[in-house]
């Protein structure tokens, strides 16, 4: 339980850091905390992002994000949606 | 005026799209239109926000059988909508999804019967009659109509198709939505008069293009943008036969028009309008840099301002592009005029921008500034001097009127804009702000203080680093670095060419201002700068 724990914040806080330098953000990946929104009110992210670190999960993790298999807004809610998701089904 | 058919499919039984459960006949299509058309409220207005493309083309379709007209504003954000409903009080919206939040009256898109067998007639359209009003953002903050014809958007979907050649019963694919003039003329009017077929999804990432084209039948007409475009090239997925692939919203570069027809191996073209002309030239990028203006559309050129007129355009449109004829009907395009911003296909006037800066409360003085533009996305920034509120309370307050890529970063606050003695911000000042406050600075791997410290081995001198976080702390109070000394300072890693270094800066109660210097996970150095008394 408690290895499962820290190996869920190891990879959100590399998926942190994956967004921190892909988009430039003017936070650092610690200060990204696991339940803020993604989107919109929370870190702000819009569409252009979303494109733009898929593409760097998608190299990373080996994965492929598809907007009709899960809901889209559900993956990018938060970095702990996001990572359980990429944890799921990644493949590097 | 002369009615135009709604159609261009010869029979019944002619696909005109392909939704998730397979192909759509003339016949079939027809039929829902009637459907929806006997449904549709009183209204005269209809807001389309169908997010498949075929139930879109189905209620579009609908509405100009009733002689509805389809409203298409920039953005949806709850002050257009407000602005849309004083325009047209009557409006009412269509939507697909549950999740549509829309403040308007609403008729959900409704559950279809089949067809009956009796054959249903492609009806005759007047060619003046009013289809939808496309709205873009003024420099007022007021939206600017701008009222389509059903001749006119006929007139440029057929021209559009004739510079893709000679295509028989292709399928259109659309990364862009059709609620923005492109998407609406390219990938729903287009197939419509031409005897295509439109292929339902309105796919996001690089592999839903990807299973967009897969399921959709050869041969295919992908229309997209530089952006979607890239990102497809970028993911290296293996990309279904391709028989052409369109651009617009923003102007690809000569290497990545080549990169995308070499890996689609079809030809690439570029579709150059706006909003308020409809699409007027195309070019194909790797056979020359200019623009063809398609048949009957001319310049008119007055002193330093270019015209479009001719066709459906009158009176003629002042262009916000810097134009340069060449010949006939061929000409460059040299960017935008200064004031208009074009952030991944949404354009915005920057006048209209710091106009609402300056309107919201609490905001003393206010500027947008866009960086100079490279292949990549570029952002827009701003820099508000505005004592008594935050961050968060302006983003909320922009995002009620803006579309979110409008939406400022990095957001400075400071304490006087720099203004020249005229009352003007000059751009080389705002560059120069921007800069300062960047808080990344990437190691130049060419760096002079690298130089021999040490050979094989370089390494950033802490003398370097502190200078750098000592301009900024003097910059953001408005101050010469010559009025601070470093107090206190503890390097703990080495910065090396190439790292990613992140400055924060902290005010701590005593005046100090206390600064950490990272590299991703890496702590590289921190320590404290104060004013000299």
């Amino acid at each position: 339980m408690q290895d499962n724990q820290k190996s869920d914040s190891t990879l959100q806080n590399e998926v942190a850091q994956l967004m921190v330098e892909c988009l430039n953000l003017e936070v650092t990946a610690e200060q990204i905390s696991p339940d803020t929104p993604l989107y919109g009110d929370g870190l702000g992210l819009d569409s252009i992002d979303i494109l733009e670190i898929s593409l760097t999960i998608s190299k990373r993790y080996g994965l492929q994000l598809r907007s009709d298999g899960a809901d889209n807004k559900e993956i990018f809610g938060s970095l702990r949606s996001l990572s359980a998701y990429i944890a799921a089904h990644r493949t590097l | 005026m002369t009615a135009l058919p709604l159609l261009s499919h010869p029979h019944a039984d002619c696909i005109v799209a392909f939704r998730a459960d397979g192909a759509v006949t003339r016949q079939q299509f027809l039929s829902e239109v009637h459907q929806l058309a006997s449904l549709l409220p009183d209204g005269q207005h209809l807001l389309n926000l169908c997010n498949d493309r075929y139930r879109f083309s189905v209620g579009l379709a609908a509405a100009i059988l009733k002689n509805r007209i389809s409203l298409l504003p920039p953005t949806q954000t709850p002050e257009v909508i407000r602005q849309i409903k004083q325009f047209a009080p009557d409006v009412f919206c269509l939507a697909d999804s549950e999740q549509c939040a829309v403040d308007l009256p609403r008729l959900n898109y409704p559950d279809m019967a089949a067809s009956s067998p009796e054959e249903i007639s492609i009806p005759q359209i007047n060619g003046s009659q009013l289809i939808a009003i496309v709205f873009t953002s003024g420099s007022t903050g007021i939206p600017m109509p701008h009222p389509k014809t059903w001749a006119g958007l006929v007139d440029s979907v057929q021209s559009e198709a004739g510079r893709l050649g000679t295509l028989d019963n292709a399928t259109v694919i659309g990364t862009v939505p059709p609620q923005h003039m492109y998407g609406f003329e390219s990938t729903v009017l287009m197939a419509w008069c031409n005897g295509f077929a439109l292929s339902h999804a309105q796919p996001f990432f690089p592999a839903d293009i990807c299973d967009a084209l897969s399921s959709a039948p050869s041969p295919r007409v992908l229309i997209s943008s530089p952006l979607h475009l890239r990102t497809l090239l970028n993911a290296e997925l293996a990309i279904p036969e391709l028989a052409h692939v369109m651009s617009a919203t923003a102007p690809l570069s000569e290497q990545l028009a080549r990169d995308i027809e070499v890996r689609c191996n079809c030809p690439l073209t570029e579709i150059y309008g706006s909003t308020e002309t409809g699409q007027i030239a195309s070019r194909r990028p790797t056979q020359g840099p200019a623009w063809q203006l398609f048949p009957g559309i001319r310049w008119l050129i007055e002193k330093d301002s270019v015209f479009a007129e001719g066709l459906h355009i009158a009176p003629p449109v002042l262009m916000n592009d810097v134009i340069e004829p060449v010949a006939d009907d061929l000409f460059l395009l040299h960017g935008r005029m200064a004031d208009m911003i074009n952030i991944a296909g949404k354009r915005h006037s920057l006048a209209g921008l710091n106009h609402l800066l300056n309107s919201l409360p609490g905001i003393l003085d206010g500027v947008f500034y866009m960086p100079d533009e490279t292949d990549d996305v570029t952002r827009i920034a701003a820099a508000v001097v505005a004592p008594g509120i935050n961050a968060e309370t302006l983003l909320a307050a922009l995002r009620e009127h803006l579309d979110p890529v409008f939406l400022p970063r990095p957001l400075l606050f400071v304490d006087a804009l720099p203004r020249n003695s005229t009352g003007k911000l000059p751009r080389s000042a705002l560059k120069a702000l921007f800069q300062a406050h960047h808080p990344v600075w990437t190691v130049p791997p060419d760096h002079p203080a690298l130089a021999g410290h040490f050979p094989g081995h370089p390494i950033l001198p802490g003398v370097v680093l502190l200078d750098e976080a000592l301009h900024r702390i003097a910059q953001m109070h408005g101050m010469t670095p010559d009025r601070y000394e470093i107090s206190s300072v503890k390097f703990m890693s080495p910065a090396r060419p190439g790292d990613r270094l992140l400055f924060q800066q902290t005010a701590l109660p005593n005046g100090t201002m206390r600064f950490d210097i990272t590299s991703g996970p890496r702590k590289i150095a921190s320590g404290s700068i104060a004013p000299i008394p």
